[in-house]
C-alpha cells in the first residue's frame, strides 16, 4: 500500500497504536451507554462476551503464526474489533452469534490476510456482513423500545434464547425497516400506522448523537482527518435530500438518514479505519462519498436493514484503486493530471 | 512402464490435483458444491467425459494436424458432454434439474481440455484412459470434500437426497449429524464455497510442507522443488 511520506514538522502524539486505539475505545462509550439505556443489558453482555472472545482468538492465532503475542495482543485493534462488533450487533444476539462474528473478523478478515496493516476489509464489517447473510432473522433482532428486559432476562437469553415466563413483542421493526417497507403508503401515513415509528425515530437520534459526540471528540484529538466521515455524510445527506425533495411521502429526510440506523457510529468509527480505507486525503474523500452514495442507494432499494457493512466492504475493494488516482503530488514532479496525459 | 502408471495416478489424486493444484473447473466446482448429491453427480459427469475424451484424443493424435487441434478438441468434449447431459436427463431428471446449467458448462472446465492437449495428444490410448480416470477422480474427490463440508456446516446433514442419483435404495442414506441444527446459511452460499476452497488448499499445502520437512530431514540431500506458474504449493 503506498504511504504518504509528510515532510517535518512531523506531529507525534498518537503515534502509537495502543494509545490510539485506547482513545477509539472511549470515544465509543457514549454510544454504548445511550444503547444501553434505551435498549437493556443486551449490549454490554455482549461486548464482554466479544473483547474476551476477541483476546482469546487473537493470542491463539498470533500464537499459531508464531508471532510474538502480548505486543500484536496489547496494542488494542482486537479490542477495537470487538467494541465494534458488539455495538453494530443487535443487542438481542445470542452467544454463538457473537462468537461467529469475532472468529471471522480475527482470523479470517484479519489474521488470514496478515495481520493488523495488511487486512483490505475492516475486521469487523466482515464479521458483520457474514452473520447478516448467514443468520438474517437474528440479526435484525431489535428490542422494542416500550420493554427493556431485566439483567436476568437479558442473561438468560444470551445463552439459551428463551425467556421464563414469555414476553410479547419484545421486539420491534426499526425506524429504517418500518420507512422501507411501506406497502404503498405515503411516509406520513405509515407513521399514524406505527405509532412507534416516532419513537424509534428518536431513540435512533440519541443513540446517533451519543456517536457523533464521541466521533467528534476523536476528531478533536487528531485521531483521523475529517475528510472521509465527513465527505460520507454529506454525500449520503445530498442523496437522501435530493430524492426527499423529489418525492417527500416515499423518500425520509436528509436528517432522517443521518440520524437512523448505524450512519454516526459507521461515520466515526468505521470509515475513518486507516487501514482499510483510502491514504491519501482526497482518496478518503472520494472514499467517504462512495460509501455515502452506497449506503443511500442499498439502504433505499436493497433488502437488508441497514447499508453499512456492504457499503463499506464494497469501498473497502475499490480503496487501492482510490488509491492509484489519488496519489498525492510530490515536490519537484508533474501533477498526477499532466503525468498520466503524458503516458498515454 | 509400472512406475509411470503410478505416477500418473499419484499426479491426478495428488501432487497434480486439477482442483487443488492447477485451480481448473474452479467455477462448478464452486457453484455446485452445496451438498454431496451436487458434487458427486457433477464430479462423475465431468469423470465420465475426461475419461472419454483423452481416450478419443488420444485415438485421433496422428491423423489431426498441431493447427486445428483445439477445435477439434472442443468438438470431442461438446459431443461427449452433450451424451453425459442427456444421460442424466434421461435417469437422473431431478438432479440434472438442480444441476442445470453447470452440466452443459462442463464443456467449459479447462481441466478437460487441459488434459486432453497437456497429455492426451502425446501419448497411447491406455495411458490417456488413466490420465483422465486419475484426473477425473482427483477432481471428483475435491468436490465432495467441498460439499461434504458444505453439507454438513451448512445444513447439519450428510448425504441427504442420495436417492437422486442412486435411484430409491438411497432413500435412507441421509446422515444427521446434528439434529435441530439452525443452519449455517454462509457455507451454503457462494462465499462459503471460496472460504472452504481455501481451506482445504490450505491443508494440503500444509501437509504436504509437514511431509516435505519429514523428507528432509531424513535426506538432507533432497532437491527443493521449483514453482510454477499459477499453481498453489511446490511441485517437486
Amino acid at each position: 500500500m503506498a504511504l504518504m511520506n509528510l515532510s517535518s514538522p512531523h506531529h507525534h502524539s498518537l503515534s502509537k497504536t495502543s494509545r490510539l486505539m485506547a482513545w477509539v475505545l472511549l470515544a465509543t462509550l457514549p454510544g454504548l451507554a445511550v444503547q444501553s439505556y434505551f435498549y437493556g443489558y443486551g449490549t454490554l453482555i455482549n461486548l464482554v462476551w466479544a473483547s474476551g472472545l476477541a483476546l482469546g482468538l487473537e493470542a491463539l492465532v498470533l500464537g499459531l503464526r508464531r508471532r510474538p503475542i502480548m505486543i500484536f495482543l496489547t496494542d488494542g485493534s482486537a479490542l477495537v474489533t470487538a467494541f465494534l462488533i458488539a455495538l453494530a450487533l443487535p443487542p438481542f444476539s445470542p452467544w454463538w452469534l457473537t462468537l461467529i462474528a469475532v472468529l471471522f473478523s480475527i482470523v479470517f478478515a484479519k489474521h488470514l490476510y496478515g495481520g493488523l496493516g495488511n487486512n483490505p476489509f475492516n475486521p469487523a464489517m466482515v464479521g458483520y456482513a457474514i452473520c447478516l447473510i448467514a443468520f438474517p432473522v437474528s440479526m435484525t433482532q431489535w428490542p422494542a423500545i416500550e420493554q427493556t428486559l431485566n439483567f436476568g432476562q437479558q442473561w438468560q437469553w444470551f445463552w439459551m434464547e428463551s425467556i421464563d415466563g414469555g414476553i410479547d413483542a419484545w421486539t420491534g421493526a426499526t425506524a429504517l425497516d418500518l420507512m422501507r417497507h411501506t406497502n404503498g403508503l405515503t411516509l406520513n401515513e405509515v407513521a399514524l400506522d406505527n405509532p412507534q415509528l416516532g419513537l424509534s425515530l428518536s431513540v435512533s437520534m440519541w443513540v446517533n448523537l451519543a456517536y457523533l459526540a464521541g466521533g467528534i471528540g476523536l476528531l478533536a484529538i487528531n485521531a483521523f482527518t475529517w475528510h472521509a466521515p465527513i465527505a460520507m455524510l454529506a454525500s449520503l445527506g445530498f442523496c437522501a435530500g435530493l430524492f426527499h425533495m423529489g418525492e417527500p411521502d416515499l423518500y425520509p429526510s436528509a436528517s432522517q438518514h443521518l440520524l437512523t440506523g448505524a450512519t454516526m457510529f459507521s461515520a466515526f468509527f468505521i470509515v475513518t479505519d486507516p487501514v482499510s480505507g483510502a491514504t491519501s486525503r482526497k482518496g478518503k474523500v472520494v472514499f467517504g462519498i462512495g460509501v455515502g452514495i452506497l449506503v443511500f442507494i442499498i439502504r433505499t432499494f436493497g433488502s437488508y436493514p441497514d447499508a453499512f457493512a456492504f457499503a463499506i466492504l464494497l469501498m473497502n475493494l475499490s480503496a487501492p484503486l482510490i488509491d492509484t488516482y489519488t496519489r498525492p503530488k510530490a515536490y519537484g514532479h508533474k501533477s498526477s493530471k499532466s503525468s498520466s496525459q503524458g503516458d498515454l | 512402464m509400472a512406475t509411470e502408471q503410478k505416477e500418473i495416478v499419484i499426479d491426478g489424486l495428488w501432487n497434480n490435483n486439477p482442483a487443488l493444484v492447477q485451480l481448473l473447473g474452479l467455477c462448478p466446482l464452486l457453484a455446485v458444491t452445496g451438498s454431496v448429491v451436487n458434487a458427486i453427480g457433477l464430479g462423475f459427469a465431468t469423470l465420465l467425459v475426461l475419461v472419454g475424451s483423452n481416450l478419443l484424443v488420444s485415438l485421433i493424435r496422428h491423423q489431426v494436424a498441431d493447427d486445428i487441434r483445439l477445435p477439434v478438441f472442443v468438438m470431442i468434449i461438446a459431443a461427449l458432454v452433450t451424451i453425459a447431459e442427456l444421460t442424466m436427463q434421461a435417469l437422473t431428471y431431478e438432479l440434472y434439474q438442480i444441476l442445470g446449467i453447470f452440466i452443459p458448462l462442463i464443456v467449459t472446465n479447462c481441466a478437460i481440455l487441459g488434459r486432453a492437449d497437456a497429455y492426451a495428444r502425446k501419448n497411447p490410448p491406455l495411458l490417456a484412459v488413466l490420465d483422465g480416470l486419475s484426473m477425473g477422480f482427483g477432481f471428483a474427490l475435491v468436490l465432495f470434500i467441498l460439499g461434504a463440508m458444505r453439507e454438513f456446516l451448512g445444513q447439519g446433514t450428510l448425504f441427504a437426497d442420495m436417492h437422486l442419483l442412486f435411484g430409491s435404495i438411497a432413500k435412507d442414506w441421509t446422515l444427521v449429524i446434528i439434529s435441530d441444527y439452525r443452519g449455517f446459511l454462509f457455507a451454503v452460499l457462494p462465499p462459503g464455497a471460496f472460504v472452504g476452497m481455501g481451506l482445504i488448499i490450505a491443508a494440503k499445502n500444509c501437509f504436504d510442507q509437514y511431509h516435505k520437512a519429514q523428507k528432509l530431514k531424513a535426506n538432507p540431500l533432497a532437491e527443493a522443488g521449483g514453482k510454477r506458474v499459477r499453481v498453489t504449493g511446490i511441485i517437486a
